[in-house]
């Protein structure tokens, strides 16, 4: 549908995103796997100008033998996992109440809407200190008014609280994207259903439900993105205490508290290849979707 | 549906979906009125709701402890470059993906959003070598690329699903009427792009704003936004709520406020250009 | 002037070849139309004279000057498109200017234009709208403006009229041909439309699977069809083309006789048949009858006061002198 001259003119044009990306995912990405096979903790005086020392596979066995990796894989698999689960399963309640009849609507989607506007620091520490701190947070006494004993939520049950703050900033979007979804149901759909006589429950399971299928593809795939990189919550909640160690902080402690560059950029190979696996996984679902 | 409601229902619906989102959305007015108790007020128990000496002494403290304006300078700076740098290389971009389709496009598309998925710690250290190496450590230049390159994907992303309704006839239409590809781009196709071009803009404007790995282990003191300023407050030293709530205050409020008026615009952005 | 001229030319899109090799000439001044059924290729050919496409093999000239390689903005042509095309985003005048504004014609200049546009199409209270506050034939006539202002070398229709309603189509059929008229200037136009084809084009080029059918004026092609194909395609209701041993009584693999050249009589005739549903148009009466000579009833045209009862057994004689004959490749017989 083109000619050769607008062809090479869109070559051209796509280059410098190419280019850009290109670079920006080759250079560090090959740095990385250079450095997991070097010895490299600067702070004992390897440096780039000094030559590094060949460990092999070295960085990589310590890396997986740590008894510190396997509980970072499954914080992360859990965190993703249970924010997906409760965004999408609220998201799509939420947006079947939003999709009602009612006085104030544009009021009420931006109040849900608000909390992605906040940025994760600041969410992050809003909930530790205001409301899940164990003494003066707002949750502390509403336990107490039902006369039950305050939770330590960071410290007792820290990754039901970090899933919690995270689900919170992801809920709107999802609420979001499913509800712009449900808008574009074709009612007589939904009359014709009716009038074959299938009650409430059989018309949300076998026609809504279905139609938002594309959408909830969409949610789970953007939201996997944001969710593998998760890094300010942690950092301002528990720091990585108490099990909430995912495995970007992992990595993120080897390399900038413990300095060891070479055992984190291994860490780092690892993480890369988990998330190309999500990554392929989830660009089959997309590369169909495309089409649609 | 042309079927009338009864009032009953309606009643019941506008109640719990102002609940729902009064719940949702109180954590943030929690802050807000926080911001303005006094520091025995803020943990005052039974805490209290509206019945307070509003004050703005903690705004006060806080401009005092920290240059806040320098890191709203910041914020404003690095999100906005970033943003509209992004823009200006996606927009040829995403012209070609989205009028001179090849076989290859679709992968082309699909690769750019894989690099997103790319951990930034297993790259961390690498690209804080090489900002060393090039001095761009802690400026405000350097974050603005990084932020950049990190939406790129989404801001091709979302300019090629907006520009994909627009009918190919009319750029033809264009050409045949004597455009060359810079005047087709600038007068025809960025204006009737502007509302798609606006969504972009605000959402990845929000997502370079809230970001919040590279700009806290990029920066030190020169450079760093608002995500830095708030993180400076995680200290047990700082910890006093209404303070908290004020600096918290501050760094969302300009969100905050763009996304109130721009409510449209961001509707249809916050889905990414993917449901329509 | 505005003298197109196609040589040996062809498009392939991959390995399918939609025009094999094609030589054409559109003379100066000429209202060309190419017609034929959806997917011929009738519009990739006025994209490739555009330049909306690159072509595969052979050349394009306009006015004796090879435009082979020239970008469409270069070749002097205006277009107007299907869905008219119009910028959304502009009023009607700036519409129309965007022409003269890309080439760099001065502000007085466009204003004369303009106006002058304006005032012949109608649309001088317009001109301050935008293209979403107009009628689908507005839209239709400031797409003309538009093209109409740069004064082109040849205009080119893709389809113009074919997102507007029946009543307004056969107005602006008539808009159009009376430009044409006024500006002598070269004109293309493409339509799946026999009935648009016949009353608006000098020479009409018939087009099926990227290959010219024929060529000629409407009269020449409604009178003398060179194929079964051009013989069915021309002409509304369609001719009755009638094969077998009918046909090979007059030598011929397939014989044509257009409807308003069979007689009806309920008395006598040469063929016999049943009639079938009848078309009261008032002018005519068309009656589809049932004969055992082709599958398809036969089309007849009576006067506009004949009446017959569905199932009246009738005989049907055509005029000999007007009987179209067709080899067994559906080629014409002198």
């Amino acid at each position: 549908m083109a000619t050769q001259h607008s062809r090479s003119a869109a070559r051209l044009m796509m280059a410098p995103a190419v280019v850009l990306l290109l670079g920006w995912m080759l250079i560090p990405l090959s740095m990385t796997l250079f450095f997991s096979f070097k010895k490299y903790l600067p702070l004992r005086g390897d440096s780039m100008a000094n030559g590094l020392e060949w460990v092999g596979f070295a960085n990589y066995t310590r890396f997986v033998g740590s008894s510190a990796f396997w509980p970072s894989v499954q914080a992360t698999l859990t965190i993703v996992g249970g924010v997906l689960i409760i965004t999408v399963v609220l998201g799509v309640l939420l947006a079947l109440l939003l999709n009602q009849p009612m006085w104030g609507q544009g009021v009420v989607r931006i109040l849900v809407i608000a909390p992605f506007f906040v940025m994760p620091t600041v969410s992050a520490l809003v909930w530790k200190n205001m409301f899940m701190d164990p003494t003066n947070g707002l949750l502390a006494y509403l336990w107490k008014f039902f006369g039950t004993e305050p939770i330590a939520w960071l410290s007792q049950a820290s990754l039901p609280s970090l899933i919690m703050i995270v689900s919170w900033q992801w809920l709107p979007f999802a609420t979001l994207i499913l509800l712009t979804a449900i808008q574009s149901l074709d009612g007589e759909q939904l009359e014709a259903a009716e009038m074959d006589g299938a009650p409430s429950i059989k018309r949300f399971w076998f026609i809504v439900l279905p139609h938002l299928s594309r959408a909830i593809t969409i949610v789970i795939l953007i939201q996997t993105i944001f969710l593998l990189a998760i890094f300010a919550e942690i950092f301002v909640t528990t720091g990585g205490a108490f099990g909430t160690k995912t495995l970007s902080y992992l990595i993120f402690q080897r390399v900038l508290e413990s300095q060891n560059v070479g055992l984190g950029s291994a860490g780092g190979v690892y993480a890369i290849i988990l998330a190309n696996i999500v990554a392929i996984f989830l660009m089959r679902i997309v590369g169909k979707n495309l089409d649609a | 549906m042309a079927r009338s409601v009864t009032q009953n229902r309606k009643i019941i619906n506008t109640a719990a979906a102002w609940a729902v989102g009064l719940l949702i959305f109180f954590p943030i007015l929690w802050t807000i009125l926080t911001s303005f108790k006094t520091e025995a007020q803020a943990i005052s128990d039974p805490p209290v709701f509206l019945a307070f000496d509003w004050t703005l002494e903690n705004y006060g403290v806080v401009m005092e402890r920290s240059n806040y304006m320098r890191f709203l300078w910041n914020s404003i700076v690095i999100a906005g470059g970033s943003t509209i740098l992004g823009i200006i290389i996606a927009v040829p971009a995403a012209w070609s993906m989205a009028f001179v389709p090849s076989k290859r496009t679709k992968d082309i598309l699909l690769w750019m959003l894989s690099t997103k998925m790319l951990p930034a710690v297993g790259v961390l250290y690498p690209i804080y070598l090489l900002f060393i190496k090039l001095g761009l450590l802690d400026t405000k230049f350097g974050l603005t690329i990084v932020l950049m390159l990190i939406n790129l994907p989404i801001i091709v992303w979302m300019l090629y699903t907006y520009f994909k309704e627009i009918p190919g006839e009319i750029l033809e239409a264009a050409r045949m009427d004597g455009a060359s590809l810079k005047d087709e781009v600038l007068y025809v196709l960025t204006p009737m792009a502007i509302p798609g071009i606006a969504s972009t803009l605000l959402l990845n404007v929000i997502l370079a704003w809230n970001e919040a790995f590279w700009t806290l282990n990029l920066t030190a003191a020169k450079a760093a936004p608002l995500t830095a300023f708030i993180a400076s407050y995680s200290s047990p030293e700082g910890l006093f709520y209404a303070k908290l709530s004020a600096a918290s205050t501050m760094a969302i409020a300009p969100i905050l406020i763009l996304g109130w008026f721009s409510q449209k615009q961001l509707v249809s952005g916050l889905t990414f250009g993917a449901v329509k | 002037m505005g003298q197109i001229q196609l040589n040996q030319v062809t498009k392939s899109f991959g390995d399918v070849q939609v025009i094999p090799p094609l030589d054409l000439t559109i003379e100066d001044g000429e209202f060309t139309v190419f017609v034929g059924p959806s997917g011929c290729g009738k519009s990739t050919l006025l994209r490739l004279i555009a330049g909306l496409e690159d072509i595969t093999s052979g050349h394009i000239a306009i006015d004796g000057t090879d435009a082979t390689d020239v970008p469409p903005a270069k070749r002097g042509l205006a277009m107007v498109f299907q869905s008219y095309a119009l910028y959304p985003h502009m009023s009607v005048r700036k519409n129309i200017a965007f022409p003269m504004r890309m080439a760099g014609i001065d502000q007085a200049e466009q204003n004369r234009r303009i106006d002058a546009a304006a005032k012949a199409l109608n649309l001088t209270d317009y001109l301050d709208r935008r293209p979403g506050q107009l009628s689908g034939g507005q839209r239709q006539r400031v797409a003309i403006g538009r093209a109409i202002v740069r004064e082109p070398a040849a205009f080119l229709f893709d389809e113009p009229l074919s997102n507007l309603d029946a009543a307004l189509r056969v107005g602006m059929r008539l808009e159009i041909s009376e430009m044409h008229e006024r500006l002598k200037t070269t004109m293309i136009y493409v339509t799946h439309d026999q009935v648009e084809a016949m009353t608006m084009a000098d020479k009409i080029v018939v087009l099926r699977a990227g290959i010219v059918e024929q060529v000629g004026s409407p009269l020449e092609l409604y009178q003398r069809p060179g194929n079964t194909f051009v013989a069915g395609f021309i002409g509304s209701p369609k001719m009755n083309l009638i094969e077998g041993p009918e046909a090979a009584k007059h030598d011929a693999a397939t014989i044509g006789i257009r409807p308003e050249h069979i007689d009806i009589s309920e008395t006598e005739g040469t063929w016999q048949g049943t009639v079938g549903v009848s078309e009261h148009l008032g002018s005519d009466t068309f009656f589809h009858i049932q004969s055992g000579l082709s599958a398809e009833p036969l089309t007849v045209r009576a006067g506009g006061e004949r009446k017959l009862k569905y199932g009246t057994e009738v005989f049907l004689t055509p005029q000999i002198e007007h009987l179209h004959r067709f080899d067994q490749h559906g080629l014409r017989i002198a």
